[in-house]
């Protein structure tokens, strides 16, 4: 399957790999599919006291395009409240990373990991 | 060192550039371009001498009579041709037909077919080995079981099953046995004399020859009768009508009477070569090797990474051209159904790549190839959180996914 040249730039140089402590108090995680669908992204965030996301970090198990659309989502939550960041829509990731049809299901997941990541934080907050 | 390097022998093979060469002899006007059909001039009756050649040389490296060779388009059809036509031939003394679940999908979407026309068909599971024993296929049999077909080298795993005792069981019972012999051919001997096997497929392109050639073997004693599939000019003795192509099969004839000359050095060789591979990767934590370990051929290689997932894999292995499952199916985004039929966990199927090593493959790229695979392993797994949550000591099993 031929790949964008950004899917290809995000799966060899991902931006923000990694994890933040889990029992932080600023932090919420939210992770997203199933190993037996070939995809598992798990994606963090570290929220300031102002509801900014000032950092956010990003795990994934899955194919190049399932990498690369959790790489971008972490590049684009950074700095959004969220409320801002809930905002950010899968066929926004698609598009920016070119993604063939077949693949559309992986910014499905990274948005979906997005929204998981923040009701995990409201949960933590009792919000 | 040419990058990338080529590991999928098991899709296709180069033509070997002897046997390009023979080809070419038989397409320009300078060459022995005629028609094998025609009789009435020289030019036809050199293409037939040429044909016959090329099926004798088939018939040598199998140690089947030339007679028993039938030209087809490839193994595809050659195993349409054998099923169905055996199916319909016999179809008097039922419609029963046994396959198992790690055929090439040009077995089993030919048995789905047939059941569309009425047949019934039992898919056979393997034991997590992949292989498929006389006992499964006696317990299968019924009455009007009439046709058998199973494979004699499986494409993914590179298993061999046990053909001689399977022929013996079918021969018994009187039920006609077909073998799916595309990647075995020239990988091990065969030896059709003494194998009780009534139809066997081949093809040329995964034994140095081109595409779009293959043969089937149609066994004369006890003879074997087939229901033609394709009609016209009434070639091939009635069961394969269309013109000879004489310089596919030329080729065809040449690789496989290379690949009896030089077989058992190749697979020494490509062994050595296997070893080198399986040696370089199992220090790797969570690797597994898929397949039975004695009936094997060294040619396939299937090996699961766990945690990793495998078109991420293969695309960090940029400069190696593998495959995850066959090239038939990588376009879907499903595991390989051969190693689902093993028993195994989605996740792992997803994890696995088939290495297949051929006549051109270097110590040299195969170190390479170790090379690259580790640090392919090395960086998908710093970013799967799957590996992450084996290493904490998480169940995967016990894990409430989202699935999607």
């Amino acid at each position: 399957m031929a790949y964008s040249n950004k899917v290809i730039d995000h799966y060899e140089n991902p931006r923000n790999v990694g994890s933040f402590d889990k029992d932080d108090d600023t932090v919420a995680t939210g992770m997203v599919g199933a190993p037996a669908c070939g995809d598992v992204m798990k994606l963090q965030i570290k929220v300031n006291a102002a509801g900014i996301i000032e950092d956010a970090k990003f795990k994934t198990y899955g194919c190049g395009s399932a990498i690369a659309s959790s790489s971008l989502v972490t590049e684009w939550v950074k700095g959004k409240s969220l409320d801002e960041a809930q905002q950010i829509k899968n066929t926004d990731i698609a598009q920016e990373l070119a993604l063939p049809p077949v693949k559309i299901h992986c910014s499905i997941l990274a948005e979906d990991a997005i929204k998981a990541a923040i009701a995990d934080y409201k949960q933590k907050h009792g919000g | 060192m040419k990058l990338p390097i080529y590991l999928d022998y098991a899709a296709t093979t180069p033509v070997d550039a002897r046997v390009a060469e023979k080809m070419m002899q038989f397409l320009t006007m300078d060459g022995e371009f005629g028609n094998p059909a025609s009789r009435s001039h020289r030019f036809g009756w050199q293409a037939e001498e040429a044909v016959e050649i090329a099926r004798s040389q088939i018939a040598e490296l199998v140690n089947a009579d030339p007679r028993e060779i039938v030209f087809t388009s490839g193994a595809t059809e050659s195993n349409n041709l054998a099923i169905k036509g055996a199916a319909d031939f016999y179809r008097k003394k039922g419609k029963h037909l046994i396959t198992v679940k790690t055929e090439h999908k040009a077995t089993l979407d030919t048995m789905r077919q047939l059941e569309r026309e009425g047949y019934e068909v039992t898919y056979l599971e393997p034991q997590t080995d992949g292989m498929v024993t006389v006992a499964m296929l006696e317990a299968a049999i019924r009455p009007d079981t009439s046709v058998i077909s199973v494979m004699f080298v499986n494409n993914e795993i590179g298993v061999v099953q046990d053909i001689a005792a399977i022929g013996e069981l079918c021969r018994s019972k009187g039920i006609i046995f077909h073998v799916d012999a595309a990647q075995a051919a020239g990988k091990l001997d065969i030896d059709l004399q003494a194998l009780k096997v009534d139809l066997m497929s081949f093809s040329g392109h995964k034994a140095y020859g081109p595409k779009g050639i293959g043969a089937l073997f149609v066994r004369r004693k006890p003879r074997i009768r087939l229901e033609a599939q394709m009609h016209g000019g009434g070639h091939e003795r009635g069961m394969r009508s269309g013109t000879l192509p004489t310089h596919q099969i030329v080729a065809m004839g040449e690789a496989f009477r290379l690949a009896k000359l030089e077989m058992h050095d190749e697979i020494q060789r490509i062994t050595v070569l296997r070893d080198r591979l399986l040696n370089g990767v199992k220090d790797i934590e969570q690797v597994f090797l898929n397949g039975n370990r004695q009936h094997r051929v060294p040619h396939i290689t299937n090996i699961s990474f766990n945690y990793v997932e495998g078109e991420s894999l293969i695309m960090a292995l940029k400069d190696i051209a593998v495959s995850s499952g066959s090239a038939c199916t990588s376009a879907s985004l499903e595991p390989s159904y051969v190693l689902r039929a093993l028993g195994m966990s989605d996740e792992l199927a997803h994890s696995s790549i088939r290495f297949s090593i051929g006549r051109y493959t270097t110590e040299e790229q195969i170190d390479h190839t170790i090379k690259i695979v580790h640090q392919a392993i090395e960086k998908l797994r710093a970013m799967s959180p799957l590996w992450d949550m084996y290493k904490d000591g998480v169940d995967l099993n016990t894990v409430a996914w989202v699935a999607h």
